[in-house]
């Protein structure tokens, strides 16, 4: 005897199957920004840094000028007592890094450059991994992701003029005054005549917890042996354009150049989720270890041109804050690294365009 | 032999935990390529439990192919027996390489492969922008072709249990 046949529904619950399904493909597309997401996005972000001069294929949107470097890290002893981080307890790490100039341009100008980058790996016998990105200015030039966006969007050149418009840019200075200062700073700082005397800041903050299980707020800065000779704003007009590569190589050929690794301490009520906003000079520090750099090396071919120097990827002992431009950085930089890298999977690129 | 008249306790169990995992592993994937904010803090999810779905794929696999499956209707349209066969296989496909895609593109781009703070997975493939460049967006868009292939599996399964009022659903959704 075969079983009774089940008794059908209605076709016409089809159609709350239907709308379920589109329900779930909806919230889907909503999530992943394809519709209704007003926001600032990473791909938007990476879009106006591709805007802001000619973009090349496989090279990075932001500080795309850069030279490969390698060295060592060595912590001093007050160091282990900060964090875990076998950084701070390994005699010495091996670390490979990058400097770099601002814009999309691989082959940017040195001498028209107010700013320069410094991007490190560190890479310890426990397989743990620290990379930072640290800047030459003191402090970031915005409070947030999204003024920042602003900020750049205003320096693209208007479709009707071929150049910025003024009255976006007073708008955007108006609603964050603290661009302002940052303007203030990058007219008057004087600029370094080489890399080796250019003190890098971490400008973001992050934090330490050591082996007792204490966590403290802190921001980190390399600061160079090599005494500080500001560039002569004449000289540098006429300097060549890779000026900077030139004086390390030579620098470098002499011996190994140095910069300590000083740790700044957050106290109660300091703005640690605003990188636009330095801490008073006056908070403690900490020499935690001795950057040493031994060898310099074009970026085209070199060991640093397809790594991402992704800020929040840290060792146990060191961990992010909420500091939305340090949660950014890392967004972007992944955009950054994705697009550039898939053009080179697919071959979009022009040969010996990558300095 | 004789087939069972449902799916075995540890594919039930499976099937549905697999279910709120993977649907929790898409969304999380797909806000975080466009957050600012959340990025870190939702990367940290999906690591973890992408492997936790690479592993608890394998020992459906064996399962599956240790145990029959319960019959299809006898009635079901030919074209909807090749259409559920396909996709139950698109599914087992999609849901052991898209973990092993995520771990193999991380290993490409140069990333340590963190699972917990402190603990990493070792690489599986060399440093290679090229490769890194190519396994990138095939996570992408995998990603959105096993949306879609659940969605159609969600509608089938809904159509078997409100519609065509067979025995389908209950082979997953109930014991014997």
């Amino acid at each position: 005897m075969s079983p009774p046949k089940p008794r059908h529904g209605s076709p016409l619950l089809l159609l709350p199957i239907a709308l379920i399904i589109i329900a779930l493909a909806v919230l889907f597309a909503w999530i992943g920004g394809w519709f209704g997401n007003k926001n600032v996005t990473p791909q938007t972000m990476v879009n106006t840094a591709e805007a802001s001069g000619t973009q090349q294929p496989g090279v990075r949107r932001a500080h795309a000028k850069g030279i490969c470097i390698v060295g060592t890290f060595a912590p001093t002893p007050a160091a282990a007592q900060l964090s875990t981080s076998r950084v701070f307890s390994q005699p010495s790490t091996p670390v490979l890094g990058r400097f770099s100039s601002p814009g999309n341009d691989p082959h940017s100008p040195d001498n028209k450059a107010a700013v320069r980058g410094m991007a490190l790996q560190l890479k310890t016998d426990d397989g743990q991994e620290w990379r930072m990105a640290m800047n030459s200015f003191p402090f970031f030039a915005a409070s947030t992701p999204e003024a920042f966006q602003a900020l750049n969007a205003a320096r693209l050149p208007d479709p009707a003029t071929g150049k910025p418009d003024p009255a976006k840019m007073d708008a955007v200075l108006a609603a964050h005054p603290e661009i302002k200062k940052f303007m203030a700073w990058s007219k008057s700082a004087p600029t370094p005549d080489s890399l080796a005397n250019t003190r890098f800041n971490g400008v973001n903050a992050f934090r330490l917890t050591n082996a007792a299980g204490a966590t403290r707020a802190v921001r980190w800065s390399m600061r160079p042996h090599t005494p500080f000779v500001a560039a002569d704003p004449e000289q540098l007009k006429t300097a060549d354009r890779d000026f900077l590569a030139a004086d390390l190589d030579r620098r470098l050929a002499a011996g190994p150049l140095k910069w300590d690794m000083v740790m700044q301490f957050a106290e109660p009520g300091d703005p640690i989720e605003d990188p636009s906003k330095a801490w008073p000079e006056t908070r403690p520090e900490t020499l935690a270890g001795t950057l040493t750099l031994v060898r310099a090396e074009p970026q085209v071919a070199g060991p640093c041109l397809n790594l991402n120097f992704d800020p929040l990827i840290l060792p146990k002992g060191i961990a992010g804050t909420d500091d939305p431009v340090l949660h950014a950085r890392s967004s972007i930089y992944s955009v950054s690294f994705n697009r550039r890298e898939r053009e080179i999977s697919t071959g979009n690129l022009h040969t010996g365009s990558v300095r | 032999m004789n087939r069972p008249r449902h799916f075995n306790l540890l594919a039930r169990v499976l099937h549905w935990s697999m279910a709120v995992a993977i649907l929790a592993m898409l969304f999380v994937g797909a806000a975080m390529v466009v957050s600012l904010r959340h990025r870190e803090f939702l990367l940290d999810l999906h690591r973890p439990l992408g492997l936790a779905i690479l592993l608890l794929a394998i020992v459906r696999l064996v399962n599956r192919l240790l145990n029959a499956p319960p019959p299809l209707p006898a009635d079901l349209p030919r074209i909807q027996v090749w259409a559920a066969t396909a996709s139950h296989w698109a599914l087992y496909a999609l849901m052991l390489a898209m973990p092993l895609i995520g771990w193999a593109m991380l290993s490409a781009g140069g990333y340590p492969i963190v699972l917990f703070d402190g603990v990493n997975l070792p690489a599986i493939l060399p440093h290679s922008p090229a490769i890194y460049g190519f396994l990138r967006p095939l996570h992408g868009v995998l990603a959105y072709v096993l949306f879609f292939t659940i969605l159609a599996h969600l509608g089938a399964a809904l159509y078997h249990a409100w519609v065509r009022r067979d025995e389908v659903f209950g082979q997953m959704a109930k014991g014997d």
